[in-house]
């Protein structure tokens, strides 16, 4: 178990150094630094902002200071006098943003992380909660009416891109029936619609591998003996079917949180929600290249730490399961 | 025993005279035959048909053009007039063409000349025809689906093919490879690529002929492809040391022919299914980006940037709503469609329910 876990951390740290270093390369490799706006700036102004930012060394002395805690300084490569601009990402530190320049990414992350981090919670909770239950419905009213209009329901969910689920959503409790306020960010009511819009496709696909896990565990032997022996039938569901069915559930939320955390780029948009994703697009649009790679590897490490959590979930879970084989 | 080997004359043709009176089946035959069975795929797949015909021949349809502004037509809601479907002011404008499209416009101009389609569908905030602006949206989304699903079809099918067949050391590095790309969050990479696409567009599009679009397909493309590789590499592997692989050696086939006659088709089907849940991942993909302002850029129409007017047009004063509704439902008829169409043949194609129901 250690050695998985050994394993998995050797080739985290390879992945994120390749990801790293190709886009420090290329972020570099751009003509125009981050700095060149409408007009021209004064000569002197530039070569001191440049100065600020360590631009002007070398590309290579420049990439070591990104990467970490290296003590490099204006003269020399190794051993300088340690008054670094920021830490480098091996420190967590990563750097100055471009374009809002009296925050560091650090700053932007720390502000934006806990909202985006509750907005995913709220859509996960709704994902699951919802998707489990329609799941285990349509699994024992197989074939029925409500398992043909819940499965119907389920591929609706996800054929349709969240924004336009947003919309539909908006539409309806916002402008009809006025439950909810439209946009924006502080309490839970602020969180209700996009919550749902953002795990409204999650919740379609956990339903669907409910279903399925559920439907394979239902004609097991041991729900037989179980439903033989006179075990009440919600019994026999909860307590000897769920667990089994569970499983395809509990290796899709992996993937489904680094979906969950993608499709806020575009949620955060719509509800106007200040969450690392909103900063991430403007990034991409500003060119502010640390503040895009900065929220770039920290969604590399979230997700990656994610899926082997889940990973490790698994075995817990299912005994036939041995970590040494995957 | 001996008798059964002993068969000379009229009984061994006998025999195989007898054998001659029953068909095989191939795959694709039963695969059609429980295809079309299925009403609901089947129903999907004539819908999708007729759809890209419609998208296809866009610009011979008597719409109006998808960029043409009429400003005192603003925000106008649908409404189907039936003593004046089509009215008369067609203006030829839109973006640079392609010659094909081109001939199509001309086509349609000597056909019905000056008369469009009135808005059934409404206008949006310039003006323009919703209606149009949704078959030209198609075009622009079906087309990145296409290549971009194109894309993933080479890169995946030839570096999963290669990985299962090599097999031992270079597959388990090929495999390994693979890994590493699947646990990096993919979008944010794309975004970034995209937005250092943007400050050389005009190089690229001087220099090399190579416009945003293009390296919009090819980066969708290389991001898809991930999948594909696996499950064609789990395919070969698992058909490669399979019995009429040897059976088809023993009789003396050479290496390309199992592999082209033999394995091929085996994994073809695998792929069909694939690439149609791969469409609509793309599309929504395509959708994604151009919703962020990352994609397709105006003048030129897709779904995503109609799903962009959309929601910029909710607002609590004055409700445009078909600006939502309409474009949500080409879009989620044809996502449906092809989701749909996708499940039917995964379960036509697979070969365990072959010959059954």
């Amino acid at each position: 178990m250690i050695g998985f876990l050994l394993r998995r951390l050797l080739w985290f740290a390879i992945t994120l150094w390749i990801v790293v270093t190709v886009s420090f390369f290329l972020m570099r490799a751009v003509r125009g630094g981050p700095f060149d706006g409408e007009r021209t700036l004064n000569e002197a102004i530039e070569r001191n902002i440049k100065a600020r930012y360590h631009l002007d060394w070398p590309i290579l002395k420049q990439y070591f200071q990104y990467i970490g805690p290296f003590n490099l300084d204006e003269r020399g490569w190794f051993g300088g006098d340690g008054t670094r601009p920021f830490g480098g990402v091996l420190t967590g530190d990563f750097g100055p943003s471009f374009k809002y320049r009296d925050f560091t990414v650090n700053d932007i992350i720390a502000q934006s992380l806990p909202v985006s981090v509750s907005l995913g919670m709220v859509a996960l909770m709704w994902a699951l909660t919802l998707g489990l239950t329609t799941g285990v419905l349509s699994a024992i009213y197989r074939g029925r009416g409500v398992d043909v209009a819940l499965r119907l329901l389920a591929t609706a969910g996800i054929a349709l891109p969240n924004f336009v689920i947003a919309g539909f959503l908006i539409i309806l409790f916002v402008f009809e029936l006025d439950w909810f306020p439209v946009a924006g960010y502080g309490s839970l009511r602020h969180l209700v619609l996009p919550g749902f819009a953002l795990g409204a496709p999650f919740a379609a696909y956990i339903a669907r591998l409910t279903r399925t896990g559920m439907l394979e565990v239902l004609s097991q032997d041991y729900i037989r003996t179980a439903h033989a022996k006179g075990l009440a039938p919600r019994l026999v569901i909860l307590r000897h079917a769920l667990k089994g069915g569970l499983l395809p559930v509990v290796s899709y939320l992996g993937p489904a949180t680094a979906g969950i955390l993608t499709g806020s780029l575009v949620i955060e948009r719509i509800f106007a929600i200040p969450g690392t994703g909103s900063h991430f697009v403007n990034s991409a649009t500003n060119r502010d290249y640390t503040l895009s790679m900065g929220v770039t590897i920290l969604y590399t490490v979230l997700v990656y730490s994610l899926n082997t959590l889940v990973d490790f979930a698994y075995t817990l879970l299912d005994p036939r399961i041995r970590l040494e084989e995957s | 025993m001996a008798e059964r080997w002993d068969l000379k004359g009229r009984d061994l043709e006998l025999l195989l005279s007898e054998a001659e009176t029953y068909k095989g089946e191939s795959l694709w035959q039963d695969a059609w035959r429980r295809l079309r069975r299925n009403r609901a795929a089947f129903a999907c797949l004539v819908f999708l048909a007729l759809f890209a015909l419609g998208s296809l021949l866009a610009p011979a349809l008597p719409l109006p053009s998808p960029v043409t502004l009429t400003l005192d037509d603003e925000y106008r809601p649908p409404a189907v007039d039936f003593s004046a479907l089509l009215v008369p002011g067609f203006r030829r404008d839109y973006w640079e063409l392609g010659w094909i499209d081109e001939r199509m416009v001309d086509l349609r101009v000597a056909v019905f000349g000056d008369w469009q389609t009135a808005p059934w569908l409404g206008t949006d905030g310039k003006g323009r025809d919703l209606l149009s602006r949704i078959v030209w949206g198609s075009r622009t989304s079906i087309l990145v689906a296409l290549a971009a699903t194109l894309c993933s079809l080479i890169i995946g099918v030839s570096y999963g093919a290669m990985a299962g067949f090599l097999g031992g050391r270079i597959d388990n590095v090929m495999m390994r490879i693979v890994d590493i790309l699947y646990s990096i969050p993919f979008i944010f990479v794309v975004i970034f690529l995209i937005t250092i696409v943007n400050e050389y567009r005009t190089e690229l599009e001087d220099q090399f002929g190579i416009n945003r679009e293009t390296v919009f397909y090819v980066v969708i493309g290389a991001i898809y492809w991930l999948t594909m590789a696996r499950v064609v590499r789990g395919q070969v592997l698992s058909l490669r040391n399979s019995e009429f692989v040897e059976a088809a050696r023993v009789v003396g086939a050479s290496t390309a022919r199992i592999v082209f006659i033999h394995l091929v088709p085996n994994v073809l089907s695998v792929v069909i299914v694939y690439l149609t849940l791969t469409i609509p991942a793309v599309m929504l993909f395509e959708a994604f980006l151009s919703f962020l302002g990352l994609g397709i850029e105006p003048p030129k129409v897709s779904w995503g940037l109609l799903a962009v007017d959309g929601t910029e047009g909710i607002n609590p004063i004055k409700l445009d709503w078909w600006l939502v509704v309409f474009p949500a439902l080409a879009m989620g008829l044809t996502l449906l469609a092809l989701n749909v169409l996708g499940d039917g043949l995964r379960d036509a194609l697979d070969p365990k329910l072959r010959g059954k129901d």
